[in-house]
């Protein structure tokens, strides 16, 4: 029996026009449609979904966005823009792409840089062979959904021993509409052998802006390559947000992950690495600060495939008010992977007593020799480093705000890339009352 | 400048300080000595305003005010300034900038105008000459990773900076070596003036060797037992406390 729920999918599917291109991915598509309609959406009765129910999602009649749908005065785009950074940008609102405020500037020989739109016309070849390839819609409900509904999205490609000077970013822009609308976002990111990227995306809702994201990204990252990847989400607070970022590495290749989750009234940020071939590092960096009766849930996997792969993470939460935030970290070493190095760390500010947090880190190891830590806290503001402030004339909620501040620098501070890290710097600092005395502390 | 009377003091359901009585005029220097867990930090802290203290009995009179309806930030505004035994270390919280963040408070409290970034500058380069610190130590975190004897000495430059008026030093003294000595004592007798007082929690009297004090007393099991001059601090270093004890079970 399908739920009314699935349903409401199932219908939209066949009314859904204008959708994306290409008949060679209708297989994929209708495939993806049937297995979520077998599937349905996840239950709380499911270990991976025990603390996010996504009810208050299924239960909304979310419609599909046209284009041209939603227009942007121009100071907003470009309010949103990284002004302090040289980069390619490309702006997508409510969905799809926006040529006319995107500014991709001159790229190396044989990269590509466009939407998926406009990619399936110039490089169906390169489409064709990747797209759905590690996002498999058998994932779960939501990759499904992205794929049944894909519309559009970024697809990059660097090739081989290439490297991208300058960063990518890629914003999905949600505005006010009639109709509450979901968006399914996707990104396809190529990395040749020893080819290097930086590629943001950043999720932007305008206040009171409902809506639904629905992201997939999937990154193949090959032989000697680097990715650095960072996650923006600032949905305004109505929206929900669910993302998955999947990424497959070979030999020798490093990701390096920094996501940052500051808005979304119901966020599930999923990243998964498959360290496929000996030598493939990964760094998972990550805060998430929530308030009000922000929910945010936090789930990683690393893959140890292989022997000789390593992996670091460290996940910060910070959580206020009625807010709730999840972390589970799922780490699998393979009956294969030999000298696999895994470390991993979660901690949790709670600052209200009416705030929780559920961390878990999950630890599968199937070799023998290999060096694997883990460590989950979660706590209150040090009393002790409260008093000695205040004992230093720093008033109270000043000493709350910068020891706060000092919980969520520990991430911060991994960004080894200057202008994203002050960027990001300062959207934490917003979040706290106190702002600019803060601010003098960080600079 | 302080009185307390007739104190009172719980911690964890458990009293500590029982009925404790000290009058610390401006322009004097106290010296507090004890054996160890008869209450001489919980003193310093809860003229700090440490708020897990509970205050059951007696009263604290501050400058006229009571203490006790005060914040630790008013407090430190008023010009109190407790020198910790054990300085916390506040790992993201940079030194200097805390610093800064103090002093501005304190100024603007008292009416005064902020400090530039280069008068405050000034001001730091002369207190760390006074109270001979490194300067490396200014951009870390508060007291993370320091030293014990750099910790000590990180609170005597604050309090130089802050030039507070009533100083509890607890037990700022221990662990310092004999230079580090002679410049804690430097700072505290630098500060020295009428408008001025100053409480010191030591253990050894060799401290008061540099820094005379006006009074010395003994705090037993929550209470002052005994009062004297200088020489007190030398009997008790030679006879130990129990003779104090005796003395006061006696009457
Ligand atoms: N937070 C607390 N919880 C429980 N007991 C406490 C707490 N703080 C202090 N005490 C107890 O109060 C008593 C007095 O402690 P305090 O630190 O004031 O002693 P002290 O005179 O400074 O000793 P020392 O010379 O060793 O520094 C001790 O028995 C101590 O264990
Ligand atoms: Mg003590």
């Amino acid at each position: 029996m399908t739920s009314t729920a699935v349903e409401y999918y199932l219908s939209a599917f066949t009314q859904q026009k204008g959708k994306f291109i290409a008949p060679w991915f209708s297989d994929q598509r209708r495939a993806a449609l049937d297995s979520f309609q077998q599937n349905g959406f996840p239950a709380l009765r499911q270990e991976n979904w025990k603390y996010t129910d996504v009810r208050s999602i299924t239960k909304r009649n979310f419609i599909l966005t046209e284009k041209g749908n939603g227009s942007v005065p121009k100071n907003q785009i470009n309010s949103i823009r990284f002004n302090e950074l040289d980069c390619h940008e490309l702006i997508f609102i409510n969905g799809h792409f926006s040529s006319k405020n995107s500014r991709i500037g001159n790229l190396p020989d044989g990269v590509i840089l466009e939407s998926l739109v406009i990619a399936c016309d110039i490089h169906p070849d390169m489409l064709q062979k990747h797209l759905g390839n590690n996002a498999n819609y058998t994932i779960g409900a939501f990759t499904a959904l992205n794929t049944a509904f894909l519309h559009d999205g970024a697809m990059v490609y660097i090739p081989d021993d290439t490297v991208l000077e300058k960063p990518i970013c890629i914003f999905y822009l949600s505005t006010e509409t009639k109709h509450s609308f979901i968006t399914h976002p996707r990104n396809l990111l190529i990395l040749g052998r020893n080819a290097q990227a930086t590629v943001i995306e950043s999720y932007i809702g305008i206040e009171n802006a409902d809506y639904f994201t629905n992201s997939v990204t999937e990154a193949v990252i090959r032989a000697g390559a680097k990715l650095e990847h960072y996650k923006i989400q600032q949905e305004s607070e109505q929206s929900y947000h669910i993302g998955n970022f999947m990424a497959q590495q070979e030999k020798d290749s490093r990701l390096e992950s920094h996501s940052v989750s500051l808005g979304g009234k119901l966020v599930r940020n999923d990243i998964t690495s498959n360290l496929a071939q000996p030598g493939a590092s990964v760094t998972l960096n990550g805060l998430y600060m929530a308030r009000h009766r922000q929910h945010v849930d936090n789930h990683t996997l690393i893959n140890h495939l292989e022997p000789h792969t390593k992996s670091e993470e460290y996940y910060r939460g910070v959580l206020d008010d009625h807010a709730r935030g999840v972390f589970n970290g799922k780490v699998i070493v393979h009956e294969n992977a030999q000298k696999t190095d895994a470390q991993q760390s979660n901690a949790n500010l709670l600052l209200s007593d009416n705030a929780e947090a559920d961390t878990k880190p999950e630890l599968e190891i199937y070799a023998d020799d290999v060096k694997c830590s883990h460590g989950a806290t979660v706590g209150q503001l040090d009393k002790q480093m409260l008093f000695y402030l205040r004992s230093r004339a720093i008033e109270e909620d000043k000493a709350r705000s910068l020891l706060t501040y000092a919980f969520a620098e520990d991430v911060i501070n991994r960004i080894k890339f200057v202008p994203i890290r002050k960027r990001l710097e300062d959207l934490v600092i917003g979040r706290l009352p106190d702002a600019a005395l803060i601010r003098e502390f960080a600079a | 400048m302080l009185e307390i009377k007739n104190l009172y003091v719980r911690v964890e359901g458990k009293e500590i300080l029982r009925g404790l009585d000290l009058k610390v005029n401006a322009g004097e220097v106290h010296a507090i000595m004890g054996p160890n867990g008869s209450g001489k930090s919980t003193l310093a802290n809860v003229l700090a305003g440490r708020s897990d203290y509970e205050i059951t009995n007696g009263s604290i009179t501050y400058q006229e005010k009571d203490l006790t309806e005060m914040s630790p930030e008013i407090r430190a505004c008023e010009g109190i300034f407790l020198a910790f035994q054990y300085p916390v270390e506040i790992p993201g919280v940079n030194n200097i900038y805390m610093l800064k963040a103090a002093l501005n408070a304190i100024r603007t409290y008292q009416g005064k105008s902020k400090l530039d970034a280069i008068e405050f500058l000034n001001l730091v380069r002369e207190k760390l000459k006074l109270v001979r610190m490194k300067e490396d130590l200014l951009n870390r975190s508060v007291n993370e990773g320091f030293s014990g004897g750099e910790k000590k000495r990180n609170e005597i430059f604050q309090m130089a900076v802050l030039e507070p008026r009533l100083a509890i030093l607890d037990e700022t003294d221990s662990g310092l070596d004999i230079d580090a000595l002679k410049i804690v004592a430097e700072g505290v007798n630098s500060l020295r003036s009428r408008d001025r007082a100053i409480i010191l929690v030591t253990h050894y009297q060799r401290l008061l060797n540099y820094i005379v004090p006006d009074q010395v007393h003994v705090l037993s099991e929550g209470r002052i037992v005994k009062s004297g001059h200088r020489e007190l601090a030398l009997k008790l270093e030679e006879k130990g406390y129990e003779w104090v004890k005796q003395e006061a079970d006696a009457a």
